[in-house]
């Protein structure tokens, strides 16, 4: 029995009692699971660190490499099932490893011409993904264990996987309140950052390998394919809504953890992938989010267009 | 040396599934060098990765409603790619919309994996395997010839605005004002890139067809800085890449050709950084100094 079986078959466990509508004893009905507890507690660690590090990642226009970091946990989990370690390893090694090949080119220059990070980013991405591919062909456990790595089943995470999702977390969050301030600064205005004496390069090394270990912890939940919506819809969606950065950040972790925990309580009552569901919940948060905008916007266009032109300036 | 080339060449053109592979790479890769040569310049790599996704949900979706699955990949990749130029400024999408929309995108093509896998019995999970890592290898003659065919009519169409769209590309504004109908070919762009991806989804894979866009142009950006020439540089390298994978994994049938592809193009990718700028002297030359200037006067007027 390897992991990917048992992934497969945890995925696919039905509840015995159906959705109620009684939200109490639905949730009792839950929780009285120990997988579906530690399905709770891993997806909300990993939902609040996600989300804050997705918020960075979209103020810096790096979803690119985020979703690169994110399928780069594809070949850490193949890989560490075929020579047969712990899988976490697997994931952290490999996203890593990504972050700093990624971090190896240099930061797109402002205005257009030729853009040395994405094309890194891109052939980072496809060989990761290659990778992952051989590692599952050279395994012979062919049939059905792709999906689980790809799509996600958190139904399968130990006690022990929930503490050091949380102690990872814990230290990712630490090292992010540490750099806080100045990559902030830097992710806003990079150009009068670095002319202020802000290490703009090693920040942004740093800020990768943030990016890599959030990515690896979330991919555990959501699948190295939709990890990715763990980490930029909620940011996405709060950005959206408002520019203050603390309100933004705060409101990226709600809407993380709201995503987060209606997805593992959709997959539960149904046979879809959790990746799928929590996807679901955050894009139809994120096009609310747009939507709630576009109306502000053309609420507030007449009371604008009513003032005189020259009043303005 | 030459008679044990001709006899190697035998060996595996003797085959029937070698020969599919060979045409259906071949041409795939011309029009992933092509295109990735722009997808590069443009810093639009993360479109074609997405369009990468969206290939894989337009062909579940098809088998799942019991469609010939090739028809929802070029629907789906067609479609998005003109509607995430529409919905960007100036024909460049945001990449943050990009990037919600393909989330979900492909959450939805795990969701119709599994109604495929429920809804008919004799569907195995593992159909999607194919389209998400490709399968070179079991491309029949009929596939082959249509891959090519449409590869081929992708190539003209990007060689055919390829002046107008390298100004659109290099100086947006410059190009606008001279009128050059920048946003409308930023559409037709990534509707052309768009086919391309459900092409190459078939033969590499649609996780993978990123590198056979990315890698080869990367190669060609840092190999040199004429447009033309690298325009080529980026298709041959592309082709050497998908010939080598090919061969490799022919003689190791262990490894699976989307990964020798992969590795093949990540190497030459590899050989560009430790030959940074080398090679420039030795393209213009060969290429022909007047050549370069011809195409400096033509971006210029």
């Amino acid at each position: 029995m390897n992991s990917f079986t048992v992934l497969a078959s945890a995925a696919s466990s039905s509840p015995d009692a159906p959705w109620s509508w009684n939200l109490a004893a639905d949730l009792h009905d839950m929780l009285s699971y120990p997988f579906m507890v530690n399905a709770f507690r891993a997806g909300s660690i990993v939902a609040v660190v996600a989300g804050i590090v997705g918020w960075f990642m979209v103020l810096r226009k790096q979803a690119f490499a985020g979703h690169t970091l994110a399928v780069s946990a594809f070949p850490g989990a193949t890989g560490a099932t075929l020579i047969g370690i712990n899988p976490m390893f697997g994931y952290f090694s490999f996203s890593l490893a990504a972050a700093l090949a990624i971090a190896a080119a240099a930061r797109p220059r402002r205005g257009g011409g030729f853009n040395e990070e994405s094309a890194v980013v891109g052939v980072v991405q496809a060989f990761a993904l290659a990778c992952g591919f051989l590692f599952v062909s050279l395994y012979n456990g062919f049939s059905t264990s792709i999906n689980a790595p790809l799509f996600g089943s958190s139904f399968a995470i130990t006690n022990t996987q929930v503490i050091t999702l949380g102690g990872v977390g814990l230290a990712t969050l630490l090292v992010l309140t540490a750099i806080g301030r100045p990559l902030l600064f830097s992710s806003v205005d990079a150009d009068v950052a670095i002319a202020r004496g802000v290490p703009g390069r090693g920040l942004n090394v740093v800020f990768l390998l943030v990016l890599g270990a959030a990515a690896a912890e979330a991919s555990q939940i959501a699948g190295a394919l939709l990890v990715f919506s763990m980490l930029v819809m909620p940011a996405a969606t709060a950005q959206r809504l408002t520019s203050k950065p603390a309100l933004s950040m705060a409101l990226t972790v709600v809407f993380g953890l709201l995503a987060t925990w209606g997805g593992i309580a959709l997959a539960y009552y149904q046979l879809y992938p959790l990746g799928f569901c929590i996807s679901s919940f955050s894009f139809g948060g994120y096009l609310l989010a747009n939507l709630a905008t576009a109306t502000r916007l053309r609420q507030r266009r007449p009371m604008v267009s009513a003032k005189p032109v020259g009043a303005v300036a | 040396m030459m008679a044990h080339e001709t006899v190697l060449a035998t060996g595996f053109l003797a085959e029937p599934f070698m020969r599919h592979a060979l045409l259906a790479g071949t041409a795939t890769a011309l029009a992933a060098g092509l295109a990735g040569y722009f997808l590069v310049l443009r810093s639009q790599v993360f479109s074609s990765d997405a369009l990468g996704h969206v290939a894989y949900t337009g062909a579940l979706g098809a088998l799942a409603f019991g469609f010939d699955p090739r028809l929802g990949l070029i629907i789906a990749t067609v479609a998005t790619g003109a509607a995430m130029a529409g919905l960007g400024t100036r024909g460049r999408p945001d990449d943050v919309a990009i990037g919600s929309a393909f989330a979900w995108i492909l959450g939805l093509g795990s969701f119709f994996l599994t109604l495929y896998t429920t809804r008919h019995s004799g569907g195995d999970s593992t159909a999607n395997v194919s389209y998400l890592f490709g399968s070179i290898f079991g491309i029949s003659a009929s596939q082959a010839q249509l891959v090519a065919v449409i590869a081929a009519g992708s190539c003209i169409a990007i060689l055919a605005m390829a002046r107008p769209l390298l100004f659109a590309s290099l100086d947006e504004a410059v190009a606008a004002a001279r009128g050059v109908p920048v946003r409308l070919l930023g559409m037709g762009f990534l509707a052309i890139v768009g086919v391309v991806c459900a092409e190459a989804a078939q033969t590499v894979g649609a996780l993978l067809l990123l590198g056979l866009i990315a890698a080869p142009a990367g190669a060609a950006h840092r190999l040199t800085d004429r447009p033309f020439v690298a325009l080529a540089l980026s298709a041959a390298i592309a082709v050497a890449a998908v010939w080598a994978g090919l061969l490799f994994s022919y003689y190791l049938p262990t490894i699976p050709p989307s990964f020798s592809i992969m590795s093949a193009a990540t190497l030459a990718y590899l050989a560009s950084l430790a030959a940074p700028r080398v090679a420039d002297h030795a393209l213009a030359s060969w290429a022909g100094a007047r050549k370069g200037a011809h195409i400096d006067a033509g971006l210029a007027d």
